[in-house]
């Protein structure tokens, strides 16, 4: 079955002023994602992963060359269409899970909802469906401090997934996970990605991770040096 | 709609720190409402005692009156004129005649006034009616002040001095019948009222008076040769403009207090925005502009001021109506002071006072929390969102 494109990156560079002189830390990525894609941006620290996470999220800006994500070239967006692009179409997993600290695990699922301005009934129901996919139905009235690690990255998750985005961008998702929690994570979001067709990219360097990817994409010093679609073996 | 949410979830969820601030914020909301309201009330009081043992609803001088030269006393006394013979017959207003004198109580020697008054006159309430009892010496009443100062009291005997219009010297032996209680100086301090005819009998000056106090059923329909008419806002302004000069007195320590409060909140927000940086990067991920952002910390800060005004209208108001019900005792000495004022003031909350007030702190706490905020929109977001110091 043919698929589309719903992330195109084409010559992109990504260059940072260090002192004086310019760090590289992107060097002409050619890169395309489809729709329900589960892959994966792999390498060693400072190989520029999450700056092309960064970039496909519009949060950051290429020196040269576009990333085009869902028809739009993220260049070109004004800071108000980069955060429409973000607040429709994108989800952020992030390593340290990021959860709003004053409120509760609802509220945080709730919060890309209020953006979006869903009616109450709407947002009840997509919370109330996020939550079940993630487990969290018993600790709806808990704040971030009261759950443990692997608890609050399902909350991360569940306030990605309940919007229903097209992408879900996730930055080193188990790097703060133990074994146990990486696993139950990352067969979730395989089972959202099945089932939602959500297209995840994660930017890692984690074996648990990169043993769920369906594609890997190997990043050194800024270059792509390998593009490997994955058959998985199963658990 | 939505920050107001957002930034309502956020000062909740924030626990003591919000509830300091709003503390802060509703104490000096309350002394500003308070201590205004003291003031307004002070004002109010003096309004009325003023109107009813001074001022009446205005007056009409002798041409050379000048209240505040005493040597004008000597030619500012006329005949009553025509136009005001009628009313004053009628008690719609009362001729007042003055003149100037030496009271002798206990050998000492003390200036003062005479004022000639009606006795069965209704204008002002001072208590005028005593002067009609019999007695051997002439009958005058006091205020307390004057009774104080000079020692007397009701019955003494005492020598007062004074000028005829002609320039003889005279005296005789008065008995204070009345020693009334007034919170207004300017008919008590160093003055003593006495039946006006027997006082334009001392001075020679047969049917004349100083001045006359109109009433309230007084209409002026032409002016009277030889009298100025002053209204009742010309014999006020005095008053008024001591009151506006408290009112600026008592605003720098209103500046003090909302500088302390508007620190606070600009802390707060500095160190909000310092603290939360992984929050503004994770609302900006999660499709916030930052114009977005801004506006909620705004918001949020602006909303101390919202739930100070929320907390005065809980927790304030009880007090408020019970230390108007109470009022505000004078220090003793206080009558003193020369302007109007009675031993307990109560004070008025109007209006205008309470919502001008809010409206001010929420103004004033808005910019201060939109400062701080603007911060946010130089912050890089991939940066924020790992919470790295900008």
């Amino acid at each position: 079955m043919e698929q589309s494109s719903i992330i195109t990156i084409k010559e992109l560079i990504k260059r940072f002023p260090v002192g004086k002189g310019e760090f590289t830390a992107l060097n002409g990525i050619n890169l395309a994602f489809n729709t329900g894609e589960f892959a994966g941006i792999v390498g060693p620290s400072g190989s520029g992963k999450t700056t092309l996470l960064n970039i496909i999220g519009s949060l950051d800006t290429a020196t040269e060359g576009k990333a085009v994500v869902m028809g739009q070239s993220t260049g070109d967006l004004t800071t108000k269409g980069a955060a429409k692009l973000r607040r429709k179409h994108l989800g952020f997993i992030f390593q340290t899970y990021n959860l709003l600290p004053v409120y509760t695990v609802y509220e945080n699922v709730e919060f890309p909802l209020l953006l979006l301005q869903m009616s109450d009934s709407e947002r009840r129901k997509a919370i109330n469906d996020a939550l079940e996919w993630v487990g969290l139905t018993d600790k709806i009235k808990s704040r971030p401090a009261q759950l443990s690690g692997g608890e609050c990255q399902r909350v991360a998750i569940a306030r990605a997934m309940v919007k229903k985005p097209e992408i879900v961008l996730a930055d080193e998702p188990t790097a703060n996970l133990d074994a146990a929690n990486s696993h139950n994570i990352l067969k979730m979001m395989l089972k959202l990605n099945e089932e939602l067709k959500t297209t995840f990219i994660f930017a890692t360097h984690d074996d648990k991770v990169i043993k769920y990817l369906k594609r890997k994409i190997s990043l050194e010093d800024g270059k792509v040096v390998k593009d490997e679609i994955i058959k998985i073996k199963g658990d | 709609m939505i920050a107001i949410k957002l930034a309502y979830r956020n000062l909740v969820g924030a626990g003591l720190r919000t509830w300091l601030n709003v503390i802060v914020l509703a104490f000096v909301l309350f002394m500003i409402i308070w201590h205004y309201g003291i003031l307004d009330g002070w004002n109010e009081q003096a309004n009325r005692d003023m109107k009813a043992w001074e001022v009446g609803n205005g007056q009409y001088w002798q041409e050379n009156y000048d209240p505040y030269d005493f040597f004008t006393l000597e030619e500012s006394h006329a005949k009553i004129p025509e136009a005001l013979k009628k009313a004053t017959n009628d008690g719609i207003v009362t001729p007042i005649l003055i003149n100037q004198g030496s009271i002798y109580p206990e050998g000492r020697i003390q200036s003062m006034l005479l004022k000639g008054i009606t006795p069965d006159q209704n204008v002002i309430v001072l208590p005028s009616e005593e002067l009609n009892v019999e007695s051997e010496e002439i009958p005058v009443i006091i205020g307390r002040r004057m009774a104080k100062s000079c020692k007397l009291q009701e019955g003494d005997v005492t020598t007062i001095r004074w000028r005829d219009i002609n320039g003889t010297f005279d005296a005789t032996e008065v008995k204070i019948v009345k020693v009334f209680n007034c919170d207004v100086p300017n008919v008590d301090q160093g003055q003593i009222w006495i039946h006006i005819e027997k006082l334009q009998e001392m001075m020679q000056a047969y049917g004349e008076a100083t001045m006359f106090i109109i009433g309230e059923d007084f209409e002026m329909n032409e002016t009277v040769s030889g009298w100025e008419y002053k209204d009742f806002d010309f014999l006020m302004t005095e008053m008024n403009e001591m009151m506006k000069m408290k009112k600026v007195g008592g605003s720098f320590m209103y500046v003090i207090l909302m500088l302390l409060a508007m620190l606070a909140i600009f802390d707060t927000q500095v160190l909000s925005i310092f603290r939360r940086q992984k929050e503004i990067g994770t609302y900006i991920a999660m499709g916030m502009t930052r114009a977005q952002v801004v506006s909620l910390f705004t918001v949020e800060g602006a909303m101390h001021a919202i739930l100070a005004v929320i907390f005065i209208g809980i927790f304030g108001t009880p007090l408020l109506i019970w230390l108007m019900s109470i009022g505000m005792t004078m220090p003793a000495g206080s009558d003193d002071m020369g302007i109007a004022i009675a031993e307990t003031i109560y004070p008025v909350y109007g209006a205008g006072l309470i919502i001008g007030t809010s409206l001010l702190i929420f103004v004033i706490t808005l910019i201060v929390s939109y400062l701080p905020a603007r911060k946010i929109s130089k912050m890089k977001p991939t940066d924020a969102i790992k919470g790295k110091i900008q």
